[in-house]
């Protein structure tokens, strides 16, 4: 229906300039040329059982090991997760997620605890996972300024795309938009309860969760960045913040747009649920390992509400291997079409033996 | 074109009056001063379409009439109005350069029109005006200017000739260039003009210009002081039409009646009927579907986008609100511009750049056939032509092929072989030991070594060199037209055989058939030599070295309705002789029955052999009758109303109660190769019919046993047009029954539209076949424009069929490799390409779709906006057009020796639905693949080994690394003919993949408002589990592929042939083998 109209013809009565080298080519010999004379030298592969057998076993017998390796290094990635959201009265923060208010100035604040089964070599990381959190509805999606994040505060106005959270009270919001407005702002502490009952606080590193490049490139303070104060004069900090951009963090290097954990927020998950680096607890000395086996407490100073969409909020801790965080999926897979393909081969070297090789026809491919 | 149109209009409006009259050289005479002279169009020619200034809006809007434009220009509006996900520049950069290029060519196509048109605008020419010769450009000569035009220029407009610098008041015209006639034709001055033309005072009544280029109906007035205006009939042979070259004669003057838009050339410039190949209509098929599968994945997204909303808390949690405009919009009008922004998310689905591609490989492609040696005929030194480039997928569909004998089965070299006088036979048996006296060989009949009469055969051989048009060249021209005829191949037609005959036949004769001067040729083998006709005599040298001198009174033209001509001379002796020669069904109930039986016999057995047979009557008249018949001729020739069918039936009149003198054969030879030509195509599975004049089945009935069939045009006008209308469809099935049950339908003496009429026939029938035409004259167009491809040969019967045809190849043994070969290949490269498009996109949508069930159906894009717009425009567009450019997958050696392969893609076997769905279910299974494996990879999005994770950007990115690699490597493992290019491109593409990623997200771009990608493309690339995974499903896509091809293989070598052409070895192969 479409390219019925589409192709290049002249629809009413004109006389057509002639195809291809029309009239050039009266009485003159077509040049002799590979090219022109589809005689190219070409390369003519054919598929037959012949050349794939040997491909699928290779394919089995590389990708079996890669999905063990994979298989293993997932089982022995620590992990541990803990949902802290307060939907059980039983919950701790129960208390917390009910009486939320935006405007309390009294942070709630809930401990849980929860013990260790194992110890946690290396580094370990700790995340915070939102659930039925839609951080890739395209409205959200859209609601940032770029350019404004890279210290372009500009003529203090922020992209339209920042809509509804581009102006508050006729001034501009900073950093703008439903990103940095939504910005995941509980507090998670983490400490060790010591069996002779003293409560050790365990020191997380806010710095590295970021993308380097995000830090240093794509995210910037306005100005030197020396005195944000002053450069963020004439904005107003975003609706639901309890403080402004430039009081994120005492360091300089990690405060204002620069700010980690307010970049690793403003790289919008993928899916509905998903989880966000949160801290680093770096393994100090290679004799102890980072977290001991047993009980800790998590204090978390409850600010950010989910209930109200049904959401849910937890706190992960993992280590990390070559391959990232833990995710068995990876290597079942290698582990399936390794086999697969191995079992393949052995079916078709048995067909290509029963039927030996009259593969001479030619083919096409539909 | 509107110029024309409204000058038609206007033309219609102000004129309705019958019949224009034009004062000769606008002299304003004493009695016809009441004619206001009118105003006429100028010389102009104007072929093309536009102007420097409304180059752009009429271009623009002609592009935007296409349908798949206006899809593409309303999806960009709606991207500039309603809110949508991707920016309107994804969609606009695609159609901004498909609309630019379109243009560009059209404005170089119409550059190069004008350029023509200036040409023959500009083009000098002599006016005479007041006495003077004036030299004007063309386009300024008005109707009523006295032109003078010299020996081989071009006429500049339809003119009636005045005066001619030969004596017998002649000239001669080649329409080569019009009707692709290229025998010279004779145009006779207006009889009784004044020789001094400024003193020449005479009006010209002529009917309102029309298209048909051998009619003209005219009268002249010539008013000479103070007498009475004398009238002069105008006919066809005093037009001398623009397009036409003056030939053989060194100047002429003429006035002209009809100029710029309305000669009859510019009437006649009319588009040819559009034809379109199965492929397309499949295209057209599928983008339906697709169409469907678009709108049916908006609904879905929209309805289940209310029904997610209607959740509480999911339609505008706290951390998302809406923008108060957002607010206040109608819920039904949202719901509407939900559903257009889905509809935008999804449009790629139909990609643009499909078309641009599919445009690109059929006009590159082309280029293959006329840079192809194999088609080069040294002879005419020239190659075959490519006039349409839609169609070459076609060429390797067809099923039925439909054969012009006469110049395309045969070379169109007419030799005399035999005649008959009176039942007995003479057969000319070797031209160099026989030149005078009839040699009398053995004839089936039982009158061996017998001769007829003298005085018959003499009357025989005198009605031969009589009765005929052809014309003897002037001596002085000879040398050099002989020069002409060897290279141009066009001009010296008339002369044709005139290098293989010995040397004291070496006169130059021109006729308008080779038949004709066969027959000459032959007569002059016997004793009777045709030395020329001088002003009105004809002259004839006999046996006896004698010249006898006949006066030619009338000739009666041949045409294809009467299929006979006659001449009336006046011998000497003053007798008044009717010659007449035919086709025997039209001659034979036209003389003594009595006569018929003998020659019946001869005629019949030589047209078995395939010889062209004429019959040869005459008939004395009487001086009374003669003056009856001429009074007739002459009232008819005058008439302005009806010419044709009084002259017709004078002419019936005239021929009547002849008596029969005998029968003459001449043979035509095959073509080189043609019977090889017919018999790969018959193991092709096509089917041949050529409704040619006469059966040529003796050239391959004796290779195979087939049932052939044999019908005439008289028959078959019965079967076509039967008396009574209930019997016309049984008449029609059962004669395409037969049909279809023959190998080979022999159709003698059609008429040109008969045989277009069997083309249409076949065309309709059922399954609609594939029907080709092959032929080489002005008889053949009719049919090459019916079938679904028109083939011409550059033969010798003109231009008109090559230029009326879709493909024109030098000879008929051409066809095999443009079938077998090019067309094959054709079909194959632009099936795959058609249905890869399909595939491409849909595994491209599909996890753009699936995505929305994850993120609130809220369209948000799955790729970046770079990606959707570059996926179809660079990172995956060449790979495919190189492949459907060079693309062997079969070499041509073997697709020319092994016919039958040409039966696995017959009835589009590539493109039917199983084909397609298949391609469109390894689109779905590609794309849930790529989405549900990222999908299950981002279960935890920690990928990095520093604990960093990845967000929707970089989800998108590696589905789409998995995408692009995919379908790259489904296409390499499609090919099969691996060049250069091919590795070129497609290891090209992925690398530029990889390296426009690194350069689009290594650098923050300042015209960008968001810089979604950066630097997610390296990131992608730093974690391992990222690489493994788009090792993982690419593998896994490509997978069944793999162990498709291999078990189809292994179970049985001819799967092809079993699986793709099961359906032709059921109904086909049983049929026409």
């Amino acid at each position: 229906m479409m390219a019925s109209s589409y192709s290049a013809k002249d629809e009413d009565g004109h006389i057509t300039v002639t195809g291809p080298g029309g009239a050039a080519l009266r009485s003159k010999k077509p040049e002799n040329t590979a090219f022109k004379q589809q005689r190219l030298p070409a390369w003519q592969p054919i598929l037959t059982a012949g050349t794939v057998l040997p491909a699928f076993f290779i394919i089995g017998l590389i990708f079996i090991p890669i999905g063990i390796g994979l298989f293993v290094t997932s089982n022995n990635i620590r992990e541990f997760e803990i949902d802290y959201t307060g939907v059980d009265e039983s919950s701790p923060c129960f208390n917390c997620s009910q009486n939320f208010s935006w405007n309390s100035t009294q942070p709630c604040t809930c401990s849980i605890p929860f013990s260790l089964e194992q110890s946690y070599e290396n580094n370990v990381f700790m995340y915070y996972g939102l659930s039925n959190f839609y951080q890739n509805h395209r409205r959200y999606v859209k609601s940032r300024d770029d350019s404004q994040l890279n210290g372009h505060l500009g003529s203090l106005k922020p992209s339209k795309e920042c809509e509804p959270y581009a102006k508050h009270e006729n001034k501009p919001i900073a950093p703008c938009g439903a990103i940095a407005n939504s910005m995941f702002n509980d507090t998670l502490e983490l400490f060790y309860n010591d069996p002779n009952g003293t409560k050790i606080l365990i020191p997380l590193r806010a710095t590295g969760i970021a993308w380097w490049t995000d830090k240093h490139v794509k995210f910037g303070n306005p100005g030197d960045g020396l005195n944000l104060t002053a450069e963020f004069q004439g904005t107003t900090k975003p609706v639901n913040w309890r403080k402004p951009v430039y009081e994120l963090d005492s360091d300089p290097l990690n405060n204002g747009f620069i700010n980690e954990d307010f970049i690793v927020w403003m790289r919008t998950a993928a899916l509905p649920t998903f989880r966000k680096l949160y801290r680093i607890i770096s393994r100090k000395d290679n004799m102890v390992p980072t977290l001991l086996r047993g009980n800790y407490t998590l204090e978390v100073v409850y600010n950010y509400p989910v209930r109200s969409f049904e959401g849910r909020k937890r706190m992960i801790l993992s280590t990390i291997s070559w391959m990232g965080g833990k995710n068995p999926f990876l290597g079942i897979a290698y582990i399936t079409v390794g086999s697969v393909c191995f079992f393949l081969g052995v079916v078709l070297l048995l067909i290509h033996h029963k039927y030996g090789n009259r593969n001479n026809s030619a083919d096409i491919s539909n | 074109m509107l110029r024309r149109r409204i000058n038609r209009l206007l033309g219609r409006d102000e004129r309705r009056a019958d019949s224009r009259t034009i004062n000769v050289g606008h002299r304003t005479g004493t009695s016809n001063e009441a004619i206001i002279p009118a105003k006429f169009c100028d010389n102009r020619i104007v072929s093309a379409k536009y102007t420097v200034w409304n180059f752009l809006p009429k271009n623009l809007f002609e592009q935007f009439r296409r349908i798949a434009n206006f899809y593409f220009l309303i999806i960009f509006l709606v991207q500039v109005i309603v809110d949508t996900p991707t920016s309107p520049v994804t969609s606009g950069i695609p159609l901004f350069f498909v609309i630019t290029v379109t243009a560009i060519k059209q404005g170089y196509e119409d550059w190069l029109r004008h350029k023509a048109d200036n040409e023959v605008n500009k083009y000098p020419v002599t006016v005479l005006e007041d006495g003077l010769r004036i030299r004007k450009e063309s386009e300024k000569i008005k109707v009523g200017d006295v032109v003078e035009v010299e020996e081989d220029e071009t006429f500049p407009c339809d003119l009636i000739l005045l005066q001619s610098c030969r004596d017998d008041d002649t000239c001669f015209v080649t329409t080569a260039s019009l009707d692709g006639e290229s025998n010279h034709k004779t145009h006779y001055t207006v009889p009784d003009i004044e020789k001094d033309l400024d003193s020449l005072n005479a009006t010209i009544e002529c009917e309102q210009p029309q298209p048909d280029l051998y009619k003209f109906v005219g009268r002249m007035h010539l008013y000479t002081n103070n007498q009475d205006p004398a009238v002069r009939s105008l006919g066809p042979e005093n037009l001398l039409l623009k397009g036409a070259t003056l030939k053989n004669t060194q100047r002429i003057f003429g006035v002209a009646v009809y100029t710029g838009m309305e000669t009859k050339m510019a009437l006649n410039y009319q588009g040819k009927s559009q034809k379109r190949s199965a492929v397309e209509k499949s295209i057209n098929a599928f983008l339906l579907v697709y169409l469907c599968i678009l709108v049916s994945k908006a609904l879905v997204c929209t309805t289940l986008k209310y029904v997610w909303q209607g959740k509480p808390g999911q339609d505008e949690p706290w951390y998302n609100e809406k923008t108060q405009k957002e607010k206040d919009t109608n819920l039904y009008l949202k719901m509407f511009t939900d559903f257009l922004s889905f509809m935008v998310l999804f449009n790629f689905i139909i990609p643009v750049s499909m078309y641009v591609t599919v445009e690109m490989q059929k006009f590159l492609g082309s280029y293959f056939i006329t840079w192809d040696q194999d088609f080069f005929d040294p002879e005419i030194e020239e190659g075959a032509l490519v006039n349409t480039s839609d169609l070459n997928e076609e060429l390797g569909q067809v099923e039925y092929v439909f054969t012009d004998k006469t110049g395309t089965l045969t070379q169109n070299n007419m030799e005399f072989i035999e005649c008959c006088i009176d039942g007995f036979q003479y057969r000319y048996q070797d031209a160099n030991s026989e030149v005078d006296g009839p040699c009398v060989t053995d004839g089936p009949l039982n009158k061996l070594q017998q001769k007829a009469g003298r005085e018959r055969e003499e009357l025989f051989l005198r009605a031969l060199c009589l009765c005929h048009t052809v014309q003897v060249k002037e001596s002085t021209e000879r040398s050099q037209d002989q020069v002409d005829g060897l290279t141009d191949g066009v001009d010296g037609l008339g002369v044709d055989g005139e290098g293989i005959h010995p040397p004291q036949e070496q006169i130059g004769l021109i006729a308008s058939s080779p038949d004709e001067v066969a027959l000459v040729k032959g007569a002059m083998r016997y004793g009777f030599t045709f030395l020329g006709l001088e002003s009105k005599t004809m002259k004839i040298r006999n046996r006896n070295n004698d010249v006898e001198m006949y006066e030619l009174l009338h000739v009666l033209n041949f045409d294809p309705v009467r299929r006979r001509m006659s001449v009336i001379v006046r011998a000497k002796s003053g007798d008044t002789i009717l010659f007449c020669k035919g086709a025997d069904s039209s001659i034979f109930p036209r003389v003594r029955q009595e006569e018929v039986e003998n020659i019946r016999m001869h005629v019949e057995r030589n047209a078995k052999e395939g010889y062209r047979t004429l019959c040869v009557a005459y008939k004395c008249l009487s001086a009374e009758e003669y003056n009856q018949a001429d009074k007739g001729l002459k009232e008819a020739r005058l008439a302005l109303q009806d010419r044709e069918e009084r002259l017709m039936a004078v002419y019936n009149q005239l021929e009547t109660g002849m008596s029969l003198i005998g029968a003459t054969a001449v043979e035509d030879r095959l073509q080189e190769e043609a019977a090889e030509t017919m018999e790969a195509l018959q193991g092709a599975g096509m089917k041949d019919a050529p409704p040619a004049k006469a059966g040529v089945t003796r050239s391959w009935s004796s290779s195979n046993q087939d049932f052939g069939f044999i019908i005439d045009g008289a028959t078959l006008s019965m079967v076509l047009n039967p008396s009574t209308e209930s019997n016309a469809k049984l008449y029609k099935s059962l004669f395409l029954q037969i049909c279809q049950n023959c190998t080979a339908v022999l159709c003698c003496r059609m008429a040109p539209l008969q045989k277009a009429q069997i083309v249409k026939m076949v065309k309709n029938s059922k399954g609609s076949p594939i029907t080709l035409s092959i032929g080489d004259g002005a008889n053949d167009v009719s049919m090459i424009l019916e079938a679904h491809v028109g083939i011409g040969i550059k033969g010798k019967e003109g231009r008109q069929a090559v230029r009326n045809s879709d493909y024109a190849i030098p000879k008929l043994m051409h066809l095999k490799k443009l079938l077998l070969a090019h067309g094959h290949l054709y079909y194959v490269r632009i099936a795959h390409l058609v249905q890869y498009f399909f595939y491409k996109n849909l595994c491209f949508i599909l996890p753009q779709f699936l995505y929305q069930f994850f993120c609130g159906y809220s369209q948000q894009p799955l790729y970046g906006a770079v990606y959707l717009t570059m996926y179809n425009i660079c990172f995956t567009s060449m790979p495919i057009l190189a492949y459907s450019l060079l693309e062997q997958h079969i070499c041509i050696q073997d697709l020319l020796d092994n016919a039958t392969l040409y039966r696995v893609i017959a009835k589009n076997a590539m493109l039917r639905w199983r084909p397609f769905l298949y391609w469109t279910l390894l689109g779905v299974f590609h794309g849930l693949l790529f989405f549900f494996g990222v999908r299950f990879l981002f279960s935890n999005p920690a990928l990095q080994d520093n604990g960093q994770v990845f967000g929707n950007w970089s989800y998108g990115t590696i589905v789409f690394t998995v995408l692009v690699l995919t379908v790259t490597l489904k296409l390499a493992l499609d090919t099969r003919h691996w060049t250069w290019i091919n590795h070129f491109v497609i290891w090209g593409s992925l690398a530029f993949y990889v390296f426009f990623s690194f350069l689009w997200g290594g650098t923050i771009w300042p015209f960008l408002s968001q810089q979604r990608l950066y630097f997610v493309f390296a990131n992608m690339l730093s974690s391992v589990s990222a690489w493994l995974v788009i090792i993982l499903l690419v593998l896994l896509s490509l997978l069944p592929e793999i162990l498709l091809v291999v078990f189809r293989k292994t179970h049985s070598p001819n799967t092809r042939q079993l699986s793709d052409g099961r359906l032709l070895q059921t109904s086909r192969i049983n049929q026409f083998l």
